[in-house]
């Protein structure tokens, strides 16, 4: 199988790092060979963070380049944006449309892009465009859009919903494996 | 069992079944994770040292006990340990002691963008270069066997892209190894007697390695059909080559950066039209085959600056790539920003309001060089600051501008505290400000001498900073919390008027410790908002300015207060605490 290419981008401190296990986990249990390439130390925090998880027979680079991606799970809008370069034609972008003011825009310095999701489509891009904070909400915890958006996600691959669920109780303490099944649920079946 | 492991938990892994049993580092990106994995076995005592030089002392010794033993560290820590390495490659080892250390191509969580490799040429000692975790795991445990068998510390270097690369490793059983001590003074005492008879021991040990090199099956070629071009690459260089040629020319995989085989790359290099390099960083591989009298590509076609990717890699080999789609639209730059409720703003805020020179340091903190707090006016590496400061005091610098010295906590631990003996020593006169987060914070929150936990969570023993610094010489010493603007003003103020040097202790924990109990959020009143924007002077993400009103951010915001001092109409407020 030749390798495929998800990106996870979003902003530091919203649960890429969780995501992008529970990826691996799952990628893993299927037996493939994986990389997960992560971003740790000074871009955390609150600045543009992007995970690279690649799977297939073998993988060699950890990372992905641009025109490669064959997934962009984004966990706020502008950060969808900024990525768009890195999709192969044909690609899809899932993105949450929750939208979180970079520091140039709270200090005036720039603005924040009106219509970002709308100049997507209309730039050909494959857009699923989805309100992952109201679901994480609604299963709990704002704290789980990464989870929603991991359920979002799964739609698109060939994995049975138990086989997730089971990734998802590796990957999480018992304390908040309920609200994270939930987040998954909903992310999914919307 | 087949599991994924980060390149850093796949070399404590190789740690842990290699039988070491003593780690000592200091932490730093992208360095850290291999000390927090490897604290997670019982049978190895692990810890973190103040600083690494210390680290490096403190896993000789160990070595010396007859303990295999570690030390880690990202690139420009190996220059704080550069002095005992230089020693440590003459007197060799007892048991296995092998070095970790982790270069940061691209920069990703550094001030410069060194190439460690030099430093395995210039201390004579022979450095292992994993390409993904499976390499970790395997030659982390190599570099133990060749440890003893050539009696030789042995580094592992990691970079970026593998120590933060999660792939798939099998993990084995751990051996346990023991050696006794025996005193040997020609071989452990190094003055300049049985230096100079070390020296040619460490020479011949060179001549060994390089053998072994030869035939080593780490450094193993990949046939290819196409003999247009010859590939020598290494790390993450090897994965890029692989990515983009495939199984399409021979690739000679070097696993050992130095010593370099000859003969190895002379056969390479004869079996192919073009040999090239790939390496990232420095032209290391490359200088060593213009040495042996090849011609290659290398650097005038594969930069020196910034890390690789597959797709520089195919641009440079001449093979097609195709981006893309690029929006229109300008998308603002998202720089990594100071949390909400940090407690350094409220400091560099009152900073850059009193124009102070601020001599800035490593950490978290760095981050208030960033518009619109702008307070600091240099950084160079771990404790620069103060001594920097005093040189820049004593030369008259600062123009009657008042100047000051930050550092955090663990920075002032690591090699802070030397300069500020330096400050009292010769009668400085600037202002130290140590901004105690009580954490190490910019690596992900470990413990150091000033938090009274150990690598382990263990309470221990906790340095007291107002003690040490009364200790070294410095007579004024007060402590601010960072969140009361006015006294933080107050204490600027006085401190930088004084003709004798002053510690001012700015200590609030770091808001994202999990103990750090947050106020509700702030409360914007709307009808006291007149959009004057004073508020946005601090930088705080929570705070945003919509339809000309200050606004909340409910899900960031701690509570700390810091933003309602600058207002001056009472528009943002306390909520009433249950």
């Amino acid at each position: 199988m030749k390798t495929k290419n998800i990106m996870i981008v979003g902003v530091g401190g919203q649960g890429s790092l969780l995501a992008s296990k529970l990826l691996g986990r799952m990628l893993l249990q299927k037996g493939y060979d994986i990389k997960v390439s992560e971003v740790h130390g000074m871009s955390q925090r609150g600045g543009s963070v992007v995970t690279y998880v690649r799977f297939g027979d073998k993988v060699y680079s950890p990372v992905i380049d641009k025109g490669e991606a064959d997934f962009i799970v984004s966990f706020e809008l502008l950060e969808a944006a900024r990525w768009t370069e890195y999709l192969k034609p044909g690609g899809k972008i899932v993105v949450n449309t929750q939208q979180i003011n970079p520091m140039p825009v709270i200090i005036g310095a720039a603005e924040y892009p009106q219509g970002l999701a709308e100049q997507m489509k209309a730039a050909g891009l494959d857009v699923d465009a989805v309100d992952a904070l109201a679901l994480a909400q609604q299963a709990g915890s704002a704290k789980a859009v990464n989870i929603v958006l991991m359920g979002h996600l799964s739609r698109y691959f060939d994995f049975a919903e138990e086989e997730w669920l089971e990734a998802i109780e590796k990957c999480v303490p018992p304390k908040f494996l309920e609200l994270n099944k939930t987040a998954f649920r909903l992310g999914r079946n919307i | 069992m087949k599991t994924l492991m980060l390149g850093n938990e796949a070399v404590a892994r190789g740690l842990y079944e290699a039988g070491c049993s003593f780690v000592s580092s200091y932490p730093g990106t992208p360095s850290t994770e291999i000390t927090e994995c490897i604290a997670r076995y019982q049978e190895v005592y692990a810890e973190w040292a103040p600083n690494e030089k210390v680290a490096m002392e403190a896993a000789f010794g160990a070595s010396l006990a007859g303990k295999r033993s570690f030390c880690a560290m990202k690139h420009v820590g190996l220059n704080v340990a550069a002095d005992p390495l230089f020693t440590v490659g003459y007197t060799g080892v007892n048991a296995g002691f092998v070095i970790g250390v982790a270069d940061d191509a691209g920069m990703h969580s550094s001030q410069n963008e060194q190439d460690s490799r030099h430093y395995a040429r210039a201390a004579k000692i022979p450095m292992l270069e994993p390409a993904d975790s499976a390499e970790a795991l395997a030659f982390t445990k190599l570099a133990y066997q060749m440890s003893e068998e050539f009696d030789t510390p042995v580094f592992i270097k990691m970079c970026t892209r593998v120590s933060h690369s999660q792939s798939v490793v099998e993990p084995g059983e751990r051996i346990e190894v023991s050696k006794t001590y025996e005193k040997n003074p020609q071989k452990y005492i190094m003055m300049p007697g049985n230096a100079k008879r070390r020296h040619p021991i460490v020479e011949e040990r060179t001549e060994k390695l390089t053998q072994w090199a030869e035939t080593a099956q780490i450094n193993r070629i990949e046939d290819g059909a196409d003999r247009k071009m010859g590939i020598i690459t290494s790390s993450t260089s090897y994965q890029y080559v692989k990515e983009v040629c495939g199984d399409r020319y021979p690739v000679l995989k070097i696993g050992m950066i130095w010593p370099l085989p000859k003969q190895k790359i002379l056969d390479f290099a004869a079996g192919v039209e073009q040999l090239v390099v790939v390496e990232e960083l420095d032209s290391f591989i490359e200088n060593h085959c213009r040495q042996l009298g090849l011609a290659c590509i290398g650097k005038e076609t594969f930069p020196c600056i910034d890390e690789f990717s597959q797709n520089l890699v195919a641009q440079k080999l001449g093979v097609g790539i195709e981006n893309g789609t690029k929006l229109d639209a300008a998308i603002p730059a998202r720089p990594p920003v100071m949390c909400a409720g940090c407690p350094h703003r409220g400091l560099f805020y009152t900073l850059a309001k009193n124009k102070v020179t601020a001599l800035g340091d490593i950490g978290c903190y760095t981050l208030g060089a960033v518009p619109p707090l702008a307070a600091l006016d240099t950084t160079i590496c771990m404790g620069a600051s103060i001594s920097g400061m005093h040189g820049f005091t004593k030369a008259g610098g600062g123009e009657g501008r008042k100047v000051v010295a930050v550092i955090g906590d663990s920075t002032f631990m690591h090699s802070g505290v030397t300069g500020l003996i330096n400050m009292a020593y010769n009668e400085s006169c600037g202002t130290v400000i140590i901004v105690d987060n009580s954490i190490t914070g910019m690596t992900g929150h470990q413990q150091n001498p000033t938090t009274g936990f150990n690598l382990k969570g263990d309470p221990c023993t906790k340095i007291d900073l107002e003690t040490l610094c009364c200790a070294v010489g410095i007579n004024r010493v007060r402590v601010v919390d960072p969140y009361d603007l006015a006294q933080v003003d107050a204490a600027i103020k006085e401190e930088t008027a004084t003709d004798e040097p002053s510690v001012i202790i700015s200590r609030r924990p770091c808001a994202l410790l999990k103990y750090v109990k947050h106020k509700k959020p702030i409360i914007a009143n709307s009808d006291k908002c007149i959009g004057c924007k004073a508020c946005m002077k601090i930088g705080c993400p929570a705070i945003s300015i919509v339809d000309k009103k200050a606004r909340i951010d409910n899900t960031l915001c701690t509570g700390c207060g810091v933003c309602g001092q600058l207002c001056k109409f009472d528009a943002l407020t306390a909520e009433k605490e249950d």
